[in-house]
């Protein structure tokens, strides 16, 4: 049996193409944090919720041993579920200092949110238009960053807390 | 004086006008080449969502601090990956997504010209 040359090439081509997109199929086509974990956190400063003189900047993260930065926001429903864990993180932890950044939220329902569940954070910031949410990679809350005092993000968390969040933060700072 | 006066207006013209509407255009092509990350297929330009509208208040703060186009899409990328870029950048991971359709070109130009070539043969003998 002859079989002509272009035949072959042209099926050789087709496997080609097939095998491309069966390749195309299992890539993961997601927003991924992955390119943030090593990566040192951009300068940013952050004013305080309730007091337009008093700031703070990457410079006093450096102070930390480690440090989670936390977006939260009153109109949030997670962030009410994950408050217990950082509760708990600024209690029984002297190692790790919590920063909190108030996302595009009313001053005062943030203080009264902060009011009712504890206020877990050695500071709290706003973002009241979003802009400083951006230079840490972040697109919906509740969302946490973990840095240690180089700046370098070592954990980035998308949603809320939970349980096994929690414990993995612990054994990173322990 | 009457020069300097009508180089005035047309200066003012400029700035208020033609300046601003560039600068619209040079943003909104920014804009159409960034992917919403929380949408089902929009462009940043499409999209009023929450994260939209804060990727076009940052894209426009650092367009007015005089960053370029490819340093926005770079600094974007750094925080959110490649992925918020329509348009990718050549680079090892993605060289045949650039290259394949060349080579196509130029694989389907020499099967035709040996088709037409066979086809010729053909008809001589």
């Amino acid at each position: 049996m002859k079989i002509s040359i272009s035949k072959v090439i042209i099926f050789c081509v087709a496997i080609f193409f097939l095998l491309i997109f069966w390749q195309g199929l299992k890539i993961k086509s997601n927003y991924d944090t992955k390119n943030l974990i090593g990566s040192q956190i951009s300068k940013f400063q952050l004013t305080e919720i309730d007091n337009d003189n008093l700031y703070i900047s990457e410079e006093e993260l450096k102070k930390n041993k480690y440090t989670l930065i936390n977006f939260f926001a009153s109109w949030c429903a997670p962030c009410r579920t994950e408050h217990e864990y950082l509760l708990n993180l600024s209690n029984e932890n002297q190692k790790i200092k919590i920063i909190g950044i108030n996302f595009k939220d009313k001053k005062n329902n943030a203080i009264k949110f902060l009011e009712e569940l504890g206020n877990p954070y050695n500071f709290v910031g706003k973002d009241s238009k979003g802009k400083i949410s951006i230079l840490f990679g972040i697109y919906g809350i509740p969302e946490s960053i973990l840095v240690n005092s180089d700046l370098t993000v070592i954990k980035k968390i998308v949603g809320p807390i939970d349980q096994i969040q929690y414990n993995q933060i612990l054994k990173i700072i322990k | 004086m009457k020069i300097k006066f009508l180089l005035f207006i047309g200066s003012m013209l400029f700035t208020t006008f033609v300046y601003p509407e560039q600068n619209q255009n040079k943003l909104l092509e920014v804009y159409k080449n960034l992917r919403c990350l929380v949408c089902q297929g929009q462009s940043i330009a499409d999209s009023n969502s929450d994260f939209a509208v804060t990727i076009k208040l940052v894209v426009k703060d650092q367009f007015n601090q005089g960053k370029t186009e490819d340093e926005i899409y770079k600094f974007l990328s750094s925080k959110y990956g490649e992925w918020i870029v329509y348009r990718p950048t050549f680079n090892v991971n993605n060289f045949l997504l650039w290259t394949l359709p060349y080579a196509v070109l130029v694989f389907g130009g020499f099967i035709i010209f040996l088709l037409v070539r066979k086809t010729k043969h053909n008809k001589a003998n």
